[in-house]
């Protein structure tokens, strides 16, 4: 299985990259890519980046049977643009890995709407992880916001 | 139909806030936009269109915040555009900031990302987006306005 992990660009994660690296160590014969973003732990048992350009982003996103991700964003939509079964890990900031909980409110939001599966501790993550090759990706979204918010920007914009 | 093509300067950081941004371009049909972020890299994505790329800071270092302000200050004064967009952070909020000041008109879209209650800069921002828009129909209210979002 080739899986995708990425932490996005604000500031490391290394409870996440410490878990998936162990599973890694547990787990041989997958293809494991991450991008940790200066982590202060650097894996042993998968390769790894700092950053990524936007290419190699697309790239490494497209190539992957399952994308591993901090709850952002970035990596959500494009998991639902490119129909990608996804787990997402929300950032704590009991923890100090950001600078508010709102990642654990967007992780919840999209888990209940369907969209990502949401893994809030390790075993949660080992336990998606061991059933990687079920998790199945939701409906594709389209390449651009809803008709009422364009709709809502271009006559605000045009008046 | 006839409208004058307007010039919008449409502003977000890194990461989120900027694949949101990519996904509001039809509403910019038809008008010249000039793209800001703090990625070099997204200049490609931005095609033809002009693009900047600024300073990337968040609230936490202050002296790049600063250096970031007076960049975004720099681009709003010699583009003059008639619209300023942003999905967030602190780059669009300057530019709102600034284009506001100049009496342009501006456009705050919180990042769907904030479900519980609107981002730090958006609610910082109010005072001075003309449009306000959150992407979760339980936090529009109080001048902040909810149609639809980024999801779709």
């Amino acid at each position: 299985m080739k899986i995708f992990v990425v932490v996005g660009t604000q500031e490391p994660f290394d409870r996440m990259i410490k878990a998936i690296d162990k599973w890694a160590g547990d787990n041989p014969g997958n293809e494991i890519y991450a991008q940790i973003s200066h982590a202060g732990y650097l894996p042993v048992n998968m390769e790894y980046t700092d950053f990524i350009t936007p290419d190699i982003f697309d790239q490494r996103f497209n190539e992957a049977d399952l994308i591993v991700s901090h709850a952002g964003m970035g990596t959500i939509i494009s998991a639902l643009r490119n129909s990608k079964p996804i787990v997402v890990m929300p950032r704590f900031a009991q923890y100090h890995e950001h600078r508010n909980d709102h990642q654990i409110a967007t992780a919840q939001s999209f888990e209940k709407l369907g969209f990502v599966n949401a893994a809030y501790t390790d075993l949660e993550l080992f336990g998606f992880l061991n059933n990687a090759s079920s998790l199945t990706a939701a409906p594709a979204i389209g390449p651009a916001a809803s008709p009422a918010l364009i709709a809502k920007l271009r006559q605000f914009i045009e008046d | 139909m006839n409208v004058k093509p307007k010039k919008i300067l449409a502003v977000a950081s890194g990461g989120g806030h900027w694949i949101q941004l990519m996904r509001v371009i039809p509403a910019f049909e038809g008008h010249e936009v000039v793209f800001v972020s703090t990625h070099e890299g997204y200049k490609k994505v931005a095609g033809a269109r002009k693009f900047y790329a600024v300073t990337d800071a968040n609230r936490w270092n202050k002296l790049r915040l600063i250096k970031m302000a007076f960049e975004v200050r720099k681009i709003v004064v010699a583009e003059k555009p008639d619209v300023v967009i942003s999905t967030g952070a602190a780059p669009g909020l300057f530019a709102l900031l600034w284009a506001r000041l100049a009496g342009k008109k501006t456009i705050w879209l919180d990042s769907i990302a904030n479900v519980e209650k609107l981002s730090m800069s958006g609610r910082l921002i109010k005072p001075f987006a003309r449009l306000h828009l959150t992407q979760w129909e339980h936090l529009q209210g109080k001048g902040t306005v909810y149609s639809g979002n980024v999801i779709h």
